[in-house]
């Protein structure tokens, strides 16, 4: 079976905005020299990093918010199945990358078995990032190509299907064959077309997270209680240091992006701005705003400027599914692309351009907040107050990962923050809180 | 328990807290953000003070009813002496907040005001306690059973959510009385939160003797509505024109 790992690198405008003062500084230098006016220049460098730190802050807010909307729709799906379905908190054996079993007679024995299942999942997860940084190396781009076709035709066609068999069970409601391969045929024909080509941002949106609430059932049925915090503990651990280090796999595959004036795997981020270009969906933002930002802030059409905007828009959030990769192909004519859409007129996009940055999140970040969370509904004794706490800690992660991103300006991985909040918070509410409010509840006593 | 009584008492609960959160928190991210960021803090308050009594419980033997029950009442004591304290390290926080987002606005004035900030904050304050109160009983609501079967008060659920609905509204007030006390230093107004929120919670020992906890619950939520609307710059002017659908002549304070 296909495994969807995602690891998750958050990178904003901010960035590709320093580069530009960066640029716009070195463009303004010479004049000023000649000129014989430096503080002129200081003073214009100094108002245009305020503006747009400010303009960072004010959006931040808004960012935040379209990040916590999906995350939080997400989570409402795996909880309200988990609540629901029976089937996918039924034991019904695990998958082959977890070959111990926790059944054991001893704590000592399920401890070692989950540590060593968590091994074994974590090396399939850095081998298979591996492999994807050596063929993006290599630019086999067909191989990466067809392996995320692949696993998105499983996730839209196979894994719905069992997860509408499972629902129809639950709440029993008769159905033919026919009609079900009418409806199963509709729902994926029309995800793979939103996802890997063009379609409206909400659909797409939508898909988007109905996927990451599949993968996350699928994990929390067939991954055994500890190893699957286990494997949530170590990959936030391994996102961190794919991430930060400088040979860390993620860090050099996003270089190696940026140093190709390409974008990443865009079939598995999930985007929040309008999409609307000729090939790719996850081009348009950043060639938009390219143009826009060559109309808006400088004024001078200049080359170096925008080649320096793609290099930072090359890296802008890509999602590390590892199967995945859509666009690898076709973005070998990004200098047409790009020219395609330096002669669309830009003009409204200008005017928009606060409004239209949007913020991307990778999917296997959904998928994993959505394990926690799912996972302390399913197996909680404190219940929903465990797994209210989780969820809450899982957004204030996302809010100072954010906030972080606002600070630092570079690319920065997602799961650990929020992670290790909702790890704390499952532990510590189910052990200590739930005992406490229990006693509460039955007294009546209020705090 | 049937569908009505979930109903019902979800929306005793829940109602007033949600209509307040849809018309004045959701439109605007920075609100959503101080809301959930209150709920956390509260959330944490509760962590260490359960991480306290769990520890004195298991201190102590566990057969002996009068001991436990001295030492739940004493956790509740001591929670709600922390959750004070959270709310003024998350006033703090806030104020440090509202310095940057001054500093980098381009008028020289914060989007939101202080007040506003504490508004928000209670009712995240509010919402969390009234959650973690409420929703494990509302799904028992759901499934079967009958309520006080033992000889327990059959108004348990009932009771319940008018509790949580009064609680969320004095987290609310409090929240603006606290942080008005931190602002203009008077910390009377932040003891008189500290011990309302005590007698209330004391109060609730009077349960099920329904009187004793409820009654003088609402009594004290109203006169903290009243101090809170008054600090906020209403008037009874104000109140009574806002009553009869009239637009008020002076333009009301940031805080409302």
């Amino acid at each position: 079976m296909l495994m969807e790992m995602g690891l998750f690198i958050l990178q904003n405008d901010s960035e590709r905005r320093r580069h530009d003062n960066s640029e716009r500084r070195r463009n303004d230098n010479p004049e000023s020299e000649t000129n014989g006016q430096p503080q002129n220049r200081t003073q214009q460098v100094v108002e245009q990093d305020e503006e747009d730190e400010e303009l960072t802050l004010k959006y931040g807010a808004k960012h935040v918010i379209m990040l916590f909307a999906p995350v939080t729709l997400c989570m409402v799906v795996v909880v309200a199945t988990i609540k629901s379905v029976s089937f996918y908190t039924r034991k019904d054996g695990q998958l082959i990358y977890t070959p111990f079993t926790e059944d054991t007679d001893t704590v000592g024995q399920r401890a070692l078995n989950s540590i060593l299942n968590a091994a074994i999942m974590i090396s399939v997860i850095i081998v298979m990032t591996i492999l994807l940084v050596v063929l993006y190396k290599y630019r086999c781009y067909k191989v990466i190509h067809g392996w995320l076709i692949i696993s998105s035709l499983l996730l839209l066609f196979f894994f719905s299907f069992i997860y509408l068999g499972e629902v129809f069970k639950t709440y029993n409601v008769a159905m033919d064959y026919i009609t079900l391969a009418l409806m199963i045929w509709n729902f994926g024909v029309v995800g793979m077309i939103c996802i890997h080509w063009k379609g409206p941002l909400r659909l797409q949106q939508a898909y988007l997270i109905m996927i990451s609430a599949l993968m996350a059932l699928v994990f929390i049925k067939y991954l055994p209680e500890w190893t699957a915090w286990l494997i949530l503990a170590v990959i936030s651990v391994y996102d961190l240091v794919a991430v930060l280090c400088p040979k860390g796999p993620l860090r050099m595959l996003v270089e190696t992006a940026q140093e190709r004036n390409e974008t990443l795997f865009p079939a598995l981020i999930y985007s929040s701005t309008m999409i609307w270009l000729v090939n790719m969906a996850e081009e348009d933002p950043e060639a938009q705003r390219k143009a826009s930002k060559s109309s808006t802030y400088d004024k001078q059409a200049n080359q170096i400027q925008n080649e320096d905007a793609d290099m930072d828009d090359g890296g802008f959030n890509p999602e590390w599914e590892q199967q995945r990769d859509s666009r690898i192909g076709p973005l070998e004519s990004t200098p047409e692309s790009r020219a395609a859409v330096q002669a669309l007129p830009s003009n409204s996009q200008a005017s928009e351009d606060p409004e239209e940055r949007g913020v991307k999140l990778g999917l296997g970040d959904f998928i994993f907040y959505s394990v926690l969370v799912g996972k302390a509904s399913a197996t909680a004794s404190g219940d929903w107050n465990t797994t209210l706490a989780c969820f809450v800690a899982i957004l204030i992660g996302l809010c100072l990962t954010l906030l972080l991103l606002a600070i630092f300006k570079k690319a920065l991985p997602a799961l650990p923050i929020s992670i290790t909040f909702g790890l704390v918070f499952y532990f510590a509410t189910d052990n200590l809180v739930q005992p406490f409010m229990d006693q509460l509840a039955f007294h009546q006593f209020y705090i | 328990m049937t569908l009505a009584v979930f109903f019902g008492c979800t929306f005793i609960a829940f109602g007033p807290a949600l209509g307040l959160f849809l018309f004045t928190v959701l439109r605007d991210p920075l609100r959503i953000i101080i809301l959930i960021a209150g709920a956390f803090f509260w959330l944490v308050s509760l962590l260490l003070s359960s991480l306290v009594w769990f520890i004195a419980v298991k201190a102590s033997d566990p057969g002996d009813e009068p001991l436990q029950k001295g030492l739940l009442i004493f956790g509740v004591l001591f929670s709600v002496l922390l959750q004070e304290a959270f709310r003024f390290l998350y006033y703090k926080l806030l104020r440090k907040a509202i310095e940057g987002l001054v500093a980098l606005s381009e008028d020289g004035c914060s989007p939101i005001s202080i007040q506003q900030m504490a508004y928000v904050a209670g009712l995240g304050f509010g919402l969390m306690s009234g959650a973690f109160s409420m929703i494990n009983l509302l799904v028992d609501a759901l499934g079967p059973g009958t309520v006080g079967i033992h000889g327990d008060s059959q108004l348990y659920f009932l009771t319940s959510a008018f509790m949580t609905m009064v609680m969320i509204f004095l987290h609310t007030f409090w929240g603006i009385l606290f942080f008005h006390g931190c602002e203009t230093q008077r910390w009377w107004e932040m003891a008189a939160v500290i011990l309302t929120h005590l007698i209330v919670s004391g109060s609730t020992f009077w349960n099920p003797l329904y009187v004793g906890s409820l009654v003088p619950s609402y009594l004290l939520m109203f006169a903290t509505a009243a101090w809170a609307y008054v600090l906020s710059g209403g008037c009874t002017q104000n109140l009574l024109q806002s009553l009869r659908g009239q637009q008020s002549e002076t333009s009301p304070q940031p805080g409302s």
